[in-house]
């Protein structure tokens, strides 16, 4: 008899379970009966410590006095992190956030994986129209939208003026006339004239794109990295690293470079708007801003250009809290948001509209990135851009070090690459 | 006593039953019957062994022979449930392994590293170990110095080397600045960040080495060394005849341990370079690492795979040394 008993509440739990996988439709709202939002809303940030964190953290939970029964929740993840990190917790389905701050080349990836909730009709995505198309593009995939774009950037020369004035050099516009100003600048100043980083092929891009190259090209399917541009971007990036024109490390290059230079080591680095922040806490710019310059990226033999980038806001599909996920990525990327974040951190904002506001329309550095931006080569969004950097910077790397060439370290790019595009030339 | 007594079960349970004995069967029912209390002692051990290293194992060898990667393997997304379309592939992941260049360059790696680390380890433990089994004044303050990189946990070690390192701001390259050297790419030379590596991998493992060997040179009974000397057997001589034998039992575990460890040392090589410059200081392990988790699609099958091959290779090394060992007359 007892063990009768304990069949049938097995079964009856079993039948209880078997409804509630079924209810699939229904998210678990965080929504009360007067449709007032509550619960705990997790937001995993990639932004800068110490500089960018700060403002965005202070902007994520002042979303708590529009909606005092949602608990913000910030987590800052490092960058480099945070694209493994996500799709660890993505994939066992425990200890993912409801949003993630998701890099424009992670964010078809993820959706591929079918990591990310579709936002087309959600409250996520308001007055769709005043985005930027170019940061539109990165959150679309497959004919639906995934995330909401927060900021958009690219990259520029910046350069300590003081050190320029001291050498007596003018900013370089192609990598030629980089290398002589360079060689200046050691003569003298005994200073070095480029940081380069050697660890994040991401900083590799503007020179590829120079020699008129790119990593593949999306619409006719073709590994592009291993033609002769990118031999020649190999070659000019190895040239200014031999001649000492550039110095570069294989590891921790992101605070190498910026101590380097912050403490007025180096002459000129390859960064981007989420640098400028930082920047100016360091001691050649804390009490004289006016001494960081900003400039295009020099040109190669064939074209200028770098890569356009940025971030997106998405929403985890198995966020418990999907309709207070929601209107948190509106909130983070309303105009009022993106512009109190291009006032504070000088980042730039996806909404056109932003652009218009006080504060945004007179900041010297918005102003100086927007036609940047406008310019910059646009990566092909495919799920697979994301992948594409890892065994380009082992190759990077080896051939900055000495342990290839040039044409080998392009050649072996290639063939990772028609690895992962499968039916790729 | 559930130990023996489950030792015993274990032997009949197997089935090895001798000709002219009564049926498999039986004897396992009498062995139950008899032994149930050993079993049921032993069942919890069995059980979370099993869960946490049987399965585990068991999992990792059947994905090897799988083409499962990030895309393909089952996910559960809050309430979507994505099943596993991944397929079984045979023995094609090992194939490729074993016959590309990349697993081979690796091991070629792996084992420099492994050699020269339990080499350098082992012989500065072993001087140590004599030094500080001397009466010199201040030993215990010495012993205590020496324990210290093990007491300290090992990535925060390791961090520490890895700001020294660094080649602009670390303290090495300021130290030899001083003396008017030039700075030393540590990290950043693929030939210099072999040698960071294993440096810094010396320095955590001494102290074990040295440990475990002034142990053991404690055990040799200092009569030994006076009738030696009584003998006119010179330091040298003492040394080579009756410290060393002396030493032999526990000098064979600590280098199998050592290897073992070296071997699959994650953390040192991980934390210091992530296997760079380039490629230059992965070893096996931080190689199936990066495939699972740093390259995208994360590739599991491959992963798995050298998980196995690096499984087989310490085994078979295992085997040999015991048999090595084994017929130089010791009963380990």
């Amino acid at each position: 008899m007892r063990r009768g008993i304990t069949a049938t509440a097995l079964a009856a739990t079993l039948a209880l379970g078997a409804t509630a996988c079924g209810d699939d439709g229904e998210p678990a709202s965080g929504k009360s009966a007067g449709g007032e939002l509550s619960g705990t809303v997790t937001w995993w940030d990639t932004s800068t410590v110490g500089s960018e964190d700060k403002v965005f953290k202070k902007l994520a939970e002042d979303f708590e006095t529009k909606h005092p029964k949602v608990d913000v929740k910030y987590v800052n993840v490092p960058f480099g992190e945070a694209q493994n990190k996500f799709k660890n917790a993505a994939q066992s389905g425990s200890g993912a956030p409801d949003v993630i701050r998701s890099e424009v080349a992670w964010t078809p990836e993820f959706a591929d994986l079918g990591y990310l909730a579709p936002l087309d009709g959600t409250p996520a995505l308001k007055n769709g129209a005043d985005f930027l198309a170019q940061a539109a593009a990165s959150t679309e995939y497959n004919g639906k939208t995934y995330a909401v774009p927060q900021v958009i950037d690219s990259m520029g020369v910046f350069y300590n003026k003081k050190i320029f004035k001291a050498a007596g050099v003018e900013v370089p516009t192609t990598v030629a006339e980089l290398k002589d100003v360079s060689k200046t600048i050691t003569q003298k100043t005994g200073k070095t004239g480029l940081y380069l980083r050697g660890d994040d092929a991401y900083w590799f891009l503007s020179f590829l794109y120079g020699e008129g190259g790119n990593l593949v090209d999306a619409e006719s399917k073709t590994v592009t990295v291993d033609n002769a541009a990118g031999v020649k971007a190999m070659t000019v990036v190895k040239d200014l690293v031999d001649s000492g024109a550039a110095k570069t490390d294989a590891t921790d290059g992101w605070e190498n470079m910026q101590s380097a230079f912050k403490d007025g080591k180096v002459a000129m680095m390859i960064n981007g708007p989420w640098a400028v922040t930082d920047t100016y806490g360091g001691a050649e710019f804390k009490d004289d801003k006016a001494n960081l310059g900003i400039a295009p990226v020099p040109a190669g033999s064939v074209a200028q250009g770098s890569p356009q980038g940025g971030h997106n806001l998405a929403v985890y599909a198995g966020s418990p809290n999907l309709d207070a996920a929601y209107a948190f990525t509106e909130y983070m990327t309303s105009v009022e948001s993106q512009a109190e974040v291009a006032r504070e951190l000088s980042l730039l904002p996806t909404r056109t509209s932003a652009y218009a506001l006080p504060g945004v329309a007179d900041n010297e550095i918005v102003g100086f990135f927007k036609p940047v931006v406008d310019k910059a080569v646009e990566r092909p969004w495919i799920p697979e851009t994301g992948s594409l950097f890892a065994p380009l910077v082992t190759e990077y790397t080896k051939v900055l070090t000495g342990q290839t060439t040039p044409e080998k370290g392009v050649g072996a790019t290639g063939d990772a690459y028609r690895e992962l595009l499968k039916g790729w030339k | 006593m559930a130990g023996p007594g489950a030792v015993r079960g274990g032997a009949m349970g197997s089935g090895a039953a001798g000709p002219g004995g009564p049926p498999v069967s039986v004897r396992l029912r009498r062995g139950l019957a008899t032994h149930w209390y050993a079993w049921a002692m032993v069942a919890p051990v069995v059980a979370v062994i099993g869960v946490i290293i049987g399965y585990p194992l068991v999992r990792g060898v059947y994905l090897s022979l799988t083409d499962a990667n990030e895309r393909n393997v089952a996910r559960s997304i809050g309430v979507n449930h994505l099943p596993a379309t991944y397929e079984f592939v045979g023995l094609d992941n090992y194939a490729d392994a074993l016959t590309g260049d990349q697993f081979l360059a690796t091991l070629g790696w792996t084992l420099v590293w492994t050699v020269s680390c339990v080499t350098v380890t082992f012989g500065l433990g072993l001087a140590l170990a004599n030094i500080l089994n001397r009466r010199i004044a201040g030993r215990s303050v010495y012993r205590m110095l020496l324990i210290l990189p093990w007491a300290v946990p090992g990535f925060v070690s390791v961090f520490a080397w890895r700001f020294l390192y660094n080649e602009d701001r670390g303290f090495l390259n300021r130290l030899l600045a001083g003396g008017g050297i030039d700075a030393v790419p540590w990290l950043n030379d693929p030939g210099w960040a072999k040698f960071s590596v294993i440096a810094v991998n010396v320095w955590l493992g001494v102290p074990f080495m040295m440990v475990a060997l002034l142990g053991g040179l404690q055990s040799i009974p200092g009569e030994m060394y006076e009738a030696a000397e009584m003998d006119g057997a010179g330091p040298w001589q003492r040394f080579r005849h009756i410290t060393m034998p002396g030493l032999r039992s526990v000098s064979t575990t600590v280098i199998l341990l050592s290897t073992i460890w070296t071997f699959n040392m994650f953390p040192v090589i991980f934390l210091l370079t992530r296997g760079g410059p380039g490629e230059a200081t992965q070893i096996l392990v931080t190689q199936a690492y990066k495939f699972s988790f740093e390259i995208s699609p994360r590739d599991f099958a491959q992963s798995s795979t050298w998980g196995v091959l690096i499984l087989v290779l310490l085994m078979a090394f295992a085997a040999v040394y015991r048999r090595v060992l084994r017929t130089q007359g010791d009963t380990w």
